[in-house]
């Protein structure tokens, strides 16, 4: 019962109070780009949610079971990026192969997740919050992609509605959409405190 | 020193495009990520800065040496882990140097692996141009980074504490004779959105007139 209420705790965590686009600042060059149409964004949500689950599960893994022990914490980051490098091109395989159709629509999405931050910043995070249970791992991981994946969709939603909106020349693009982020954070930080 | 593929390319031309012209953060949106998180205060900012120059011209250096090498469905691999190579190096280097401010980067110095601006400029120059253009090309982009984080970070510390590097500037209202109230928010996420939004605004409007 309590190993439950910590892995609740860890997904509400992750996904409301510390999101990571919200709180972390990762995972912006996407969440900016990709969000210009609400099934682009959500596409784009999923191949990340599937990636960073994988990713963080499997960078735990390498760093607890095989780098500790053999004292080559030097190496973690080349790994870590070798790692999601091949976690995003085996799933780049597998859609390729057996959901053609799909990996049509991602398109250029999916060879771009590699450099998405909020992978490699989530592996980075976990090892910083040195997190000891693989079962967090697994849940702080599929949260924080369930966390991008809300994030860029509420903002494609406003997106799609701010284009009927009569903004200043200047402000049109980049600098709106900016704003309109800054304002999203604010209403987040009212969760802020609500767990550790 | 250039090989015949840069000649037509003059390294002034590129030194000033990366201050301006096609500044990374102003002008190609990239990197977004760090230009938000480390820009609460002035040092911090300019210590990812410098960190990011290092990365930037070690890599493009690297990168343009290998480039005839590179197979070209595994150069992005290939420019990623040496990129994070350097960055190990960077990291290192931080935290026996300074370890507060390694402290305060925390993960967002090893973030620099996946900055767009690094891995932008080893495909866009160092993997088409010789040694010489790809420094340049570096220190431009990595010039120009740092002065937009710097010009960010001082709006927003000035805003959120009254002081720019740690050095109190305005009197604020704690103080006997002070008037100014910081305005918490702009250190918080909100002040890095909107303060970064309202800069670009700004730099769409100067561009706008220049170009009428």
């Amino acid at each position: 019962m309590e190993t439950l209420q910590v892995l609740l705790l860890a997904f509400v965590s992750i996904v409301i109070v510390n999101n990571l686009v919200f709180t972390k600042f990762l995972g912006i060059c996407p969440y900016l780009g990709v969000s210009g149409r609400l099934d682009m964004a959500f596409g784009m949500g999923c191949a990340v949610t599937f990636v960073v689950t994988l990713a963080g599960t499997l960078t735990w893994m390498i760093n607890n079971w095989v780098l500790a022990i053999l004292h080559l914490e030097v190496m973690k980051y080349v790994c870590f990026i070798l790692v999601i490098a091949g976690a995003v091109q085996l799933v780049e395989m597998y859609l390729r192969k057996f959901f053609p159709s799909l990996y049509d629509s991602f398109g250029i999405f999916l060879p771009l997740i590699t450099t998405n931050c909020a992978i490699l910043g989530l592996c980075l995070f976990i090892d910083l919050w040195s997190i000891k249970s693989l079962l967090e791992t697994v849940v702080l991981s599929f949260g924080a992609g369930i966390g991008f994946t809300m994030a860029i969709c509420i903002m494609a939603g406003i997106r799609e509605n701010l284009e009927l909106a009569d903004v200043p020349v200047c402000l049109r693009g980049a600098p709106i959409t900016l704003i309109t982020a800054g304002l999203l954070t604010l209403a987040f930080m009212g969760f802020a405190g609500m767990i550790r | 020193m250039a090989n015949n593929e840069g000649k037509t390319i003059s390294a002034q031309n590129v030194l000033l495009a990366g201050l301006w012209r096609e500044n990374p953060v102003l002008r190609l949106l990239l990197g977004m990520c760090p230009t938000l998180a480390v820009t609460a205060a002035v040092k911090p900012a300019l210590t990812m800065g410098c960190s990011v120059i290092f990365v930037l011209i070690c890599s493009n250096i690297v990168v343009s040496l290998m480039r005839n090498l590179l197979k070209p469905h595994l150069r992005i691999l290939m420019f990623t882990l040496t990129i994070a190579t350097f960055v190990t190096i960077a990291d290192l280097f931080l935290k026996a140097f300074q370890p507060d401010m390694s402290e305060a980067l925390g993960p967002y110095i090893p973030l620099i692996i996946v900055n767009c601006i690094i891995i932008c400029r080893a495909e866009a120059c160092a993997s088409k141009n010789g040694l010489f253009i790809s420094i340049v090309d570096a220190i431009g982009m990595g010039v120009g980074f740092t002065l937009t984080l710097c010009v960010l970070a001082a709006i927003r510390e000035l805003l959120a504490t009254g002081m720019i590097f740690e050095i109190p500037v305005l009197p604020t209202a704690g103080d006997s004779d002070g008037w100014f109230v910081p305005w918490a928010a702009m250190g918080m996420p909100v002040g890095a959105f909107v303060t970064l939004g309202l800069l670009l605004a700004g730099v769409n409007l100067i561009t706008r007139k220049g170009r009428r």
